[in-house]
């Protein structure tokens, strides 16, 4: 059996990038930026080529599910929690998306933190980067390939970790390298908005352990169904709460804030956790959990509501941002929310099928902004340091991040700009590239199963495309708006190489699941009971499509026809109003956060240090009763009481006692010879007194 | 025919002698006086042993009698010494002039 020789390999796609970020750890330190980066990029290649492998043994194999046991990690009481490996056609999808996106992005990051503005030739942040990106891969290996919910979690906890170390990457510098804590306080949010989600997973785990008393998947949902016609309320529960986690990790409403701000790591960062594949663990753990979702359809409603809304919302927002990072990022939460509203509907095959797409493009897109932003760092460069427009501290804040700082960077920047073209038209739906599919799988299913989702993700569809159009008009049409911007230089091929791939992969990604073809509803539906071939539907795709066409040629109206120049405001401004204040300053959701939640907290935090720690504990407890008592205890007791009037007395008594003696005695050395004389005479007629008188 | 002398008057004597001796270092203050009154100690000492010595009809107690003298000579030529030292310091032989070594 060759293929089940292939299965036994599974453990290796978590230990390829261990070794490769043992390796950095242990000799990085002797080698160059180029051998480090190879080094990592080659222990996420290899990890693909095992990942790939499996694939193939599943499709030579009938595609059941295997799982591989690797170690006993748990036994208390009733609890046995294994580390098994489970292959099956999802978690093999997931691998190959993980590891093939990671290994580019591993490529490009070579020749991106060479190139980053902040990097100053410290070999060693470089390297501990690759080190960070490594371990976020395996990681990431772990979650998708665990057996057991425990498992999931521990690469769910891991993934965000990385995130955490990775988006606080330049920790002690803004995104534009001054000295600051704007980068720690956004990986800070990042870590403390999951830990929110991460809750909400525990209470799931927690409630399946006491339900199931299992929690690998095969146990989980074999009992599923009986228990769900005894209890059905314990599935809602751990669905709902299962929710909670997806919600943090897959950055939904309400907990998508950290999300933009994690926009701070390094670009290929964004691209890889924040855009292509932590940011859909949640989608994955939907999909996994089909067999709980299905039992329960509010938790479905739930979850599609979720979905459909945060895709609206994030998409409102994008429209008024004017970072390029920015705009993609909440264009992912919105892209999220697709997803998360296709696999609440059931959808679980068009979910999956836009997960891998938008890792193409959306990857694509952070890549080629990240090739846009080291354009317009070398352009700065070039700049004479005291030019004539602007004076030296507007150059000082120069962001080369800001959309209205770019413009007519086609010319400049040729590849830069076909990649990102070919990103954005995907991303906005047009056919024939790979998010015209998948997007429209998604609304094809909604208008059948949630009609309400539908117009929700129809619009924020509409959005979508009219964001991207404006983006993509913004930063390489017209004519630059800032002096570094008509001095942008193309990236080299390091960067350009995969940008040509991911947009190949976004050109061809749709034909993993063609309509009428169905290849990934035909590899998915041996691990995802029940799902089904969705209809082409010829209404949907042209509704969609001629909103998109729309969307962009309103675009074009605004920011195309006539574009935009030096400090000119938003043309979008006048059209909208107050409305586009209200999208330009994110709906206050950060505020509304900050004053509701976090100054309560820091209100708590303070009345626990000041009145609770600081008066009662410290000042009463501490100072006045127990130091108090023991001030008490040792001076007046002990000290005065014990020590100077007991223990005192005796020694100078003493004293004093041999003094009078010795006074007493003193008398009897006179210094007369004779007296002597007489006490020895007197003391030997005693003595012979004594003798004879005896 | 001589009547012998019985033992006990030569010890009467010499204890006699001794007492008269002891007496004189105690109340005399001249170093002189009390040197010779430390010869009539040693010497009432001599009688008895002498006295003794013929009673028993040993030799022992006339032998330790050669040795007292011998001891007696030797003392009276460190004591005169000690004399001479004290009157060169104090221009005067008073022994209770020498009291400065006391509590």
């Amino acid at each position: 059996m060759e293929s089940s020789g292939l299965f036994s390999l599974v453990p290796l796609i978590v230990f390829l990038p261990v070794a490769g970020l043992l390796t950095n750890i242990i000799f990085g330190g002797r080698m160059n930026e180029k051998a480090i980066g190879a080094i990592a990029s080659a222990a996420s290649g290899f990890a693909f080529v095992v990942a790939a492998l499996l694939g193939f043994a599943l499709w030579t194999g009938n595609g059941e599910a295997i799982v591989i046991p690797f170690a006993d990690w748990i036994h208390i009481g009733d609890l046995n929690v294994a580390w098994n490996f489970r292959v099956d056609t999802l978690s093999v999808l997931m691998m190959l998306v993980v590891s093939g996106v990671g290994t580019l992005i591993h490529i490009y990051a070579i020749g991106y933190m060479h190139e980053d503005v902040r990097f100053k030739n410290d070999i060693g942040r470089y390297r501990r980067f690759f080190v960070f990106l490594n371990l976020f891969i395996a990681m990431m290996m772990i979650l998708v390939s665990g057996d057991s919910y425990l498992m999931l979690f521990v690469g769910w906890e891991g993934v965000g970790l990385c995130s955490f170390l990775l988006i606080g990457f330049w920790y002690d510098m803004d995104t534009l390298g001054r000295p600051s804590f704007a980068n720690s306080n956004a990986a800070r949010k990042a870590f403390i908005t999951n830990r929110i989600g991460d809750f909400g997973f525990l209470i799931a785990g927690f409630a399946m352990f006491w339900a199931f008393k299992d929690l690998s998947f095969g146990g989980v949902f074999t009992q599923a169904e009986h228990i769900a016609s005894v209890a059905p309320g314990v599935i809602l529960f751990i669905t709902l709460f299962l929710l909670v986690g997806v919600a943090g990790k897959s950055a939904q409403l309400p907990l998508y804030v950290w999300l933009p701000d994690a926009m701070a790591g390094p670009t290929p960062v964004s691209a890889l956790i924040h855009a292509a594949t932590m940011v859909t663990a949640g989608v994955y753990l939907v999909a996994r959990s089909a067999p709980l979702y299905t039992l329960v359809p509010q938790a479905q409603t739930t979850v599609a509501l979720v979905g459909g809304i945060t895709a609206l919302f994030a998409a409102t927002i994008a429209v008024g941002q004017y970072d390029i990072k920015k705009v993609l990022a909440y264009s992912t939460i919105s892209q999220l929310g697709f997803m998360v509203a296709a696999v609440g509907m059931g959808a679980f095959v068009a979910g999956m099928f836009h997960l891998v797409t938008h890792a193409f493009f959306k990857a694509l897109l952070f890549l080629s902004a990240g090739s846009v932003i080291l354009g317009l760092e070398r352009g700065h460069h070039h700049l004479p340091h005291h030019a004539e427009h602007g004076s030296s501290s507007s150059e000082e804040v120069f962001d080369p991040g800001d959309m209205r700082n770019m413009g007519g960077l086609r010319k400049q920047m040729p590849v830069t700009f076909w990649v990102y073209l070919i990103g954005a038209l995907a991303l906005a739906g047009i056919f024939p590239l790979a998010g015209f599919w998948s997007k429209d799988e998604i609304l094809a299913d909604a208008f059948h199963k949630f009609p309400t989702v539908y117009w929700l993700l129809t619009v924020a569809a509409f959005l979508t495309a009219f964001y991207m159009g404006r983006q993509v008009w913004m930063v390489f049409f017209g004519k630059p708006r800032h002096a570094a911007a008509s001095h942008a230089e193309e990236s080299p091929k390091i960067i350009t190489i995969p940008l040509m791939i991911l947009a190949a992969l976004a050109i061809l990604g749709g034909s993993l699941n063609l309509p009428g073809v169905h290849s990934l509803t035909l590899w998915l539906e041996h691990t995802i009971a029940g799902v089904e071939a969705g209809e082409f539907n010829f209404l949907v795709a042209g509704l969609s499509t001629g909103l998109a066409l729309t969307a962009i040629a309103l675009s074009w109206l605004l920011y195309g026809r006539k574009p935009l120049v030096e400090g000119q405001k938003d043309p979008l401004k006048k059209l909208l109003g107050p409305l586009f204040t209200v999208f330009e300053r994110k709906y206050w959701v950060d505020e509304a956060y900050w004053a509701v939640f976090v100054n309560r907290y820091v209100d708590i935090s303070r009345f626990l240090a000041d009145v609770i720690d600081g008066r009662f504990w410290h000042d009463f407890i501490h100072e006045k009763v127990i130091a108090g008592t023991y001030n008490w205890l040792s001076r007046t007791v002990l000290d005065l009481r014990v020590d100077q009037q007991f223990i005192d007395a005796i020694a100078n008594g003493l004293g004093e006692l041999t003094k009078r003696i010795s006074s007493g005695l003193r008398r009897l050395q006179n210094g007369f010879v004779r007296s002597y004389a007489l006490a020895v005479l007197a003391g030997v007629v005693v003595i012979l007194g004594y003798l004879i008188l005896k | 025919m001589a009547q012998t002398i019985p033992l006990s008057w030569y010890l009467a004597i010499s204890a006699l002698l001794f007492a008269m001796g002891a007496l004189g270092v105690l109340i005399r203050r001249n170093p002189l006086i009390i040197f010779m009154s430390v010869e009539l100690m040693l010497n009432s000492a001599n009688l008895a042993f002498v006295a003794f010595a013929r009673s028993f009809g040993v030799l022992t107690g006339q032998i330790f009698v050669f040795f007292v003298m011998t001891v007696s000579a030797a003392e009276v030529a460190v004591g005169l010494a000690l004399i001479i030292i004290i009157f060169r310091n104090k221009h005067s032989i008073d022994v209770d002039l020498m009291n400065s070594l006391k509590g």
